[in-house]
């Protein structure tokens, strides 16, 4: 007996909506960065369980990729991060708000 | 119950508990670990899947390389415990209710829509485990161009973090 794909995809959607909760909630923007690693995880869960459902590996291959850009995406944030604690002395993102409105 | 479903079980609540406490926790280094746990547990169902090469590349590159570095940022940068701000009334009273309708609709659709049955059927579960051999063939063939331009992504990511990492004169 095999687990139905909907049991992952309910879980994905859980796990995406957590990551949504905390990148609205949180304040320090190390976790909110952290969250779109969280985010990007439950989709890519969500390709792998479409990618064995219909028996092909395009999803995989699009996992590949994900975590590819998810690497980069990383290293250039992260420097960011870096450059934006030792402007401001400060990782909240509620000091960071030139550009609101 | 089977033994897969067991382990899908105890997976998911693992995931689920990691994601919970990356939201509650106060301390940064405490939502790396949390999310960590988050990684591990989708890698086992990556194996349960039975895509073994996608679980071996989440725990290299995410739990690997990815979460190091995260651990290294917040060791670096020394951040104490987060502070907390109050937020706007919208967010509570609107915004809250809002997120709730979602999930609603997205259980009704996944119980009543015609895609959603087949979805939830589960129809295609059976099929067979992802070849890591079959993976790489169409990795190399048919996706060969995508594959080439994340070597230049990185390669730009590389310099990005080089140029931002830089001291200015």
């Amino acid at each position: 007996m095999s687990i139905p794909i909907s049991y992952y995809l309910v879980l994905s959607a859980v796990l995406f909506g957590l990551g949504v909760v905390a990148f609205v909630f949180k304040r320090n923007i190390i976790t909110i960065f952290m969250s779109i690693e969280l985010m990007l995880n439950a989709v890519n869960l969500a390709f792998v369980a479409f990618a064995r459902a219909h028996n092909q590996l395009d999803g995989l291959v699009f996992v590949f990729f994900v975590i590819v850009v998810a690497a980069a995406e990383a290293a250039v944030g992260l420097a960011i991060i870096i450059m934006l604690a030792q402007n401001r002395q400060s990782l909240n993102v509620e000091r960071v708000n030139q550009l609101k409105f | 119950m089977s033994i897969p479903l067991i382990l899908f079980i105890v997976c998911a609540l693992l995931a689920i508990g990691g994601a919970v406490a990356l939201i509650l926790a106060r301390e940064p280094i405490h939502s790396a670990l949390a999310l960590i746990l988050v990684m591990m547990s989708l890698a086992v169902l990556y194996l349960l899947l039975g895509s073994p090469f996608i679980a071996a590349v989440q725990i290299l590159v995410y739990a690997g390389a990815i979460m190091v570095l995260f651990v290294f940022v917040i060791m670096l940068l020394n951040e104490g415990v987060e502070e907390r701000t109050n937020f706007s009334r919208l967010a509570k009273y609107v915004g809250l209710p809002l997120g709730f309708f979602l999930l609603l609709e997205f259980g009704h659709w996944l119980a009543h829509s015609p895609a959603g049955a087949v979805i939830a059927n589960g129809a295609g579960a059976s099929g067979q485990a992802a070849d890591t051999a079959k993976l790489s063939e169409q990795l190399f063939r048919q996706y060969l161009f995508p594959f080439e331009a994340t070597s230049i992504l990185i390669l730009i990511a590389i310099l990005g973090a080089l140029v931002l990492a830089r001291k200015e004169e």
